[in-house]
């Protein structure tokens, strides 16, 4: 037992030596992650700061004046042009020099005063929809806003319901807040998956695997020994994301690092178990690149990161079940932002376990049909 | 008689002749290697299914907790409404800490609570709903939301149509969404899906490919023929380049026949503002891979620089607009943020000029550039 443990430990400095001792692979392994979450976390937004738009007004009376100045004066909205006629509606939109028009009719306050419901039409450029949807979202809180005010100043009833929102966890529903935390899961996926399919893989083109199999190894040693250096790595890939989440982006941290790391590692473990998967079918180093990048394109893309898992298709949502990337952000995001504890994370905990146990498993049945 | 032939027979210069062979030797080498067939076929086909099928930003079938403390009819109808809604998928419930247990191991993404009081505070005009959202994906928390609101905007305006004193409030907003009537996120994704794949293929395959010849020094093998340097690279280019024209093609038929995103503008436009992004993407491609000369940093590199901006700093799904000033003045280099304003206004606008334009000239200039670059560089390599 003692022996095995300090061959596994000699095959592991011996894996990490491989690694680091190149300054091209040490590069690729820190400063990619860094460089994509400082990315990431300024650019992988839905929120909006900054909406062009422009505004077709056919009252020109205090109430529209009064209602525009809502929108000019909140900070997200800013006017590019002031449309005289209908016809300019379509090019303003088209040349996408605005986002938004928005169409103040000729009655808008006579309706008001008359206690009649005015009608604003806001025109929006569909292109990314998405994009579109969350502005007319913004322009419909600003206008319930002067809803609220006019109906005030003027005596009338107010609206019979209050709508309350309150996010949990989030309370400014920044996309910053679950993005960051996601990608600590998601970067070291691929860099961890690599590392080990890579590992074997080299030593089949350079035909060094044959040497290891004359040592007194066993094949679960040997598989323990490539397994342990990239779960290292990926660990302090992990810390470094998490260190630049909190650091430089201040996002604060709910939760408790014991179950944290706890979670990341039954997830490496998985991302180990699939590499080392990998490296049994591959025999060059090009091929388990290439297998490895096929497999996480799709792990992220249905991992819920950038469109929400509850919005694919049934069997799509099915599929996602195999996929440990999916377990980990959920794991990573829920104790991150809202200290989720050990019991509630068990749905996710044991699935990433059964991953893990289920591709070591077939990766060690491999290697041993493969050596033997 | 082959294509060969027939060059041979009329005369051809040698230089066509040499190309031509040198492009048939790297069609055989794409279609026998497995690294070639996985990322210019195996994972554009992938993509365009999980893009099509898959993935959607569009918010449907949330699953929701309402509950009711007020057994009033007025609070029961407002519940109704709820159920009604094709966004939401209710659970009815009528005590609030069993619905935060369901939040809490996200059986559900949001709670609306309807209070004991609901229906006396109506009747004086001031009554309260609140709604809850799991703020952990902070796009799709907004999106409930508003959805939430229009819930309860439409029970409102049955209530008045019912003749019950329940006036919307004075102003209505009417909102119109241009080009994506129906909301649609599909519409927007598939297109960006062919920017992805040209990069894939132009970028990606290319410099691993060119990676891996100057790795084994198959290059310099060449250089020994009476192939010249601006042979060798015709004979790599011509090839890929069809390989992205038939992404190209493949991409532009599902978005077409499987997923019916309109498409407004003409397939001329379309195929020629590809082709120049293509000839950018497969420039940068073989600059990177003269430039590291081995396959695993290659394609690091070429992630990097290609594929990772190409999905995140092009518009493709995160708006320009919301990115900080510093970050929105490196996507003006990136030709990625070009194509993609090309591509979502052919596909759902049309050939708007004044757009297709100046984004035209921006990717032209960039080939322009960068095939020169890579014509020195590779020179400069190879003598």
């Amino acid at each position: 037992m003692f022996d095995a443990i300090r061959r596994i430990l000699a095959l592991t400095r011996k894996e990490l030596l491989a690694v680091l001792k190149d300054p091209r692979s040490r590069f690729s392994l820190l400063v990619p992650p860094i460089l994509q979450c400082l990315i990431f976390g300024y650019a992988a937004t839905y929120d909006l700061n900054d909406v062009p738009y422009a505004v077709l007004d056919q009252d020109r009376s205090a109430a529209s004046s009064a209602l525009l100045a809502r929108l000019d004066g909140s900070g997200v909205f800013h006017r590019v042009a002031t449309l005289s006629w209908v016809g300019d509606i379509q090019t303003v939109i088209d040349q996408r020099h605005a986002l938004l028009v928005i169409q103040i009719p000729q009655d808008f306050e006579r309706q008001l005063l008359a206690g009649q419901p005015a009608d604003v039409q806001v025109i929006a450029d569909g292109r990314n929809s998405n994009t579109a949807g969350t502005a007319i979202g913004y322009v419909g809180t600003i206008i319930a806003a002067f809803n609220a005010d006019w109906q005030q100043t003027h005596g009338q009833r107010g609206p019979p319901i209050h709508v309350a929102t309150r996010a949990w966890y989030n309370p400014n529903l920044e996309t910053r807040w679950n993005m960051i935390p996601g990608l600590i899961g998601t970067l070291t996926m691929l860099q961890t998956l690599l590392l080990a399919a890579m590992s074997v893989a080299r030593e089949r083109e350079q035909g060094t695997f044959d040497q290891l199999l004359v040592t007194p190894f066993r094949p679960v040693e040997i598989m323990a020994g490539k397994a342990l250096p990239s779960m290292l790595v990926g660990t302090v890939q992990a810390t470094t994301i998490l260190l630049v989440a909190q650091l430089w982006f201040r996002i604060p941290f709910a939760g408790s690092f014991v179950i944290l790391y706890a979670g990341l590692s039954l997830f490496l473990l998985a991302a180990v178990g699939i590499g080392l998967l990998v490296s049994s079918v591959a025999t060059t180093m090009q091929q388990a690149m290439l297998f490895s990048f096929v497999l996480v394109m799709p792990f992220t893309l249905l991992s819920g990161l950038t469109t929400p898992l509850s919005s694919m298709p049934k069997v799509l949502q099915d599929i996602t079940l195999a996929n440990p990337l999916r377990y980990a952000i959920d794991i990573v995001q829920r104790v991150y932002l809202e200290g989720a504890s050990l019991s509630l994370l068990l749905p996710d905990l044991w699935p990433l376990a059964a991953i893990a146990a289920v591709t070591l498993a077939a990766a060690a049945w491999m290697f041993r049909h493969r050596l033997t | 008689m082959t294509l060969t032939d027939q060059a041979h027979s009329r005369g051809f210069p040698a230089k066509v002749r040499r190309v031509w062979a040198l492009v048939r030797k790297e069609t055989y080498q794409i279609g026998r290697d497995s690294s070639s067939i996985a990322i210019g076929v195996v994972l554009p086909v992938l993509l365009i299914l999980l893009f099509g099928y898959g993935l959607s930003l569009d918010v449907r079938h949330v699953p929701l907790a309402v509950v009711l403390e007020d057994a009033s009819p007025e609070a029961r109808e407002l519940a109704a409404g709820f159920q009604l809604s094709p966004y939401f998928d209710v659970q009815l419930l009528t005590s609030m800490p069993h619905a935060q247990e369901l939040m809490l191991a996200r059986q559900v993404d949001g709670i609306v609570r309807i209070r004991p009081d609901f229906a006396r505070r109506l009747s004086l005009g001031d009554a309260e709903v609140q709604v809850l959202v799991h703020g952990t994906d902070a796009n799709h928390a907004r999106i409930i939301q508003g959805y939430a609101q229009g819930a309860v905007s439409q029970w409102a305006a049955r209530q008045t149509a019912e003749g019950r004193e329940v006036a919307p409030g004075p102003v209505v907003l009417r909102e119109r969404l241009w080009f994506n009537e129906a909301n649609e996120s599909h519409y927007f994704l598939v297109p960006g899906l062919i920017v992805l794949i040209m990069t894939l293929i132009g970028a990606t395959l290319t410099a691993l490919v060119m990676a891996r010849e100057w790795e084994r020094g198959t290059l310099e093998a060449l250089f020994v023929t009476p192939v010249r340097a601006d042979e060798i690279l015709l004979g790599k280019t011509i090839p890929y380049f069809m390989l992205g024209m038939v992404g190209l093609a493949l991409c532009l038929l599902s978005a077409r026949f499987l997923f019916h995103v309109p498409f407004r503008g003409s397939v001329l436009v379309l195929t020629g503002t590809s082709m120049l992004y293509l000839l950018v993407v497969l420039s940068i491609g073989l600059l990177i891979s003269s430039a590291v000369q081995s396959q695993l940093v290659a394609s690091q590199v070429a992630l990097l620089v290609t594929f990772m901006p190409a999905v995140m700093l092009s518009g493709f799904l995160f708006d320009l607009r919301s990115m900080p000033a510093l970050v929105r003045l490196i996507t003006y280099a990136l030709p990625a943020r070009y194509y993609v304003t090309l591509l979502q206004t052919v596909f759902l606008a049309g050939d708007v000029w004044g757009v297709l334009l100046p984004n035209a000239a921006v990717l032209a200039s960039m080939a322009a550039v960068l095939l020169l670059l890579t014509r020195g560089m590779t020179r400069k390599r190879l003598t």
